[in-house]
């Protein structure tokens, strides 16, 4: 799906989020120069074709306990990377699962899933338990736990001046 | 914050809401009901959740590469640098998420903007300010469904 220029300025505008006010959409809606019905149909619009993957309340993990952030790495042959992806996906205990390219010598890993949890030994067990759960004993990996966060918000893709042009 | 400090209706609005917000007309209000409770008391709670840091915005997540570019650069510094090199990042608009890990690549960020080109400016602004190597590792593929954050609150 390509993004209409209007589309780009709706999304742009919600980059900060929705207003807490009653009518959130309408807010938007007179920030872009559109009616709110059209701000409500381009956004269900953009859910559908998934440019958008969730629209919510973006939870902060760290702020609700979840002290232990560890980005799990991988090095699966190319051949099952994407078995092996869709299988960690699917458990309860991986928020997010994605392959990207090694970078040899400096980087042998092609497979990216993030696990959190309160307590570093919950999430080394949790960690231990998917390997188990999905034959991973050969597959060389590593734990990378998060020991500072220096900066954590939501993605700005736009420019400031598309925001308001 | 602790988990200890949000009640119940806290979790119910935190657990409900991280997808399928109500796309109408007064969609805090459409939340409220599916709690039992009042718009007013939705907005409260969003508004306490946002000044705490729990949520940092209801709002959308955009996928991956559909309205832009984005990457996961990881460099290795050298640790008396580290938080030298992190202010540096963070100073980056196009950074917006940033954290020292435990590995020899000990400082893991993603960088956004509106193009391939966009990114690969920053990291390269990185390095020559640095003087050290920052590795890009662009999403490939994602798997499965963002479904949020599934908290367990005991």
């Amino acid at each position: 799906m390509e993004l209409s220029p209007t589309d780009r300025r709706l999304l742009a505008a919600l980059e900060d989020g929705l207003p807490l006010v009653s009518r959130p959409y309408a807010v938007l809606a007179e920030r872009v120069g559109l009616a709110e019905a059209v701000v409500i149909e381009r956004l269900e619009a953009l859910l559908h074709a998934g440019v958008i993957k969730r629209l919510g309340l973006v939870v902060r993990h760290h702020e609700i306990g979840y002290r232990a952030n560890a980005m799990t790495v991988w090095d699966v042959p190319d051949a099952s990377v994407d078995w092996v992806g869709r299988a960690l996906a699917a458990s309860p205990d991986v928020t997010l699962c994605y392959r990207r390219p090694r970078r040899l010598p400096a980087w042998r890993y092609n497979l990216f899933a993030m696990v959190h949890g309160r307590e570093r030994e919950a999430v080394l067990g949790r960690i231990a338990a998917l390997r188990a759960a999905h034959g991973l004993d050969g597959v060389p990996h590593a734990v990378l736990f998060s020991t500072k966060r220096f900066k954590q918000r939501g993605a700005r893709y736009f420019a400031a001046a598309e925001v308001d042009g | 914050m602790t988990p200890a400090l949000l009640d119940d209706l806290d979790r119910r609005l935190i657990e409900s809401f991280q997808r399928d917000l109500p796309l109408c007309p007064e969609p805090y209000a459409a939340m409220a009901e599916a709690l039992d409770t009042t718009a007013a008391d939705v907005l409260e709670r969003l508004a306490r959740f946002e000044a705490l840091g729990v949520v940092s915005r209801v709002g959308a997540v955009v996928a991956p590469h559909r309205t832009g570019w984005s990457t996961l650069a990881a460099m290795a510094v050298p640790e008396g640098r580290l938080d030298t090199v992190a202010a540096l990042v963070n100073a980056c608009p196009e950074v917006n998420h940033n954290y020292a890990r435990q590995h020899r690549l000990n400082l893991w960020f993603v960088v956004t903007a509106a193009s391939r080109a966009g990114v690969r400016a920053v990291l390269d602004g990185i390095e020559d300010a640095t003087g050290i190597e920052v590795l890009d590792l662009p999403l490939e593929r994602a798997y499965g469904i963002d479904l949020g954050f599934k908290p367990s609150w005991s």
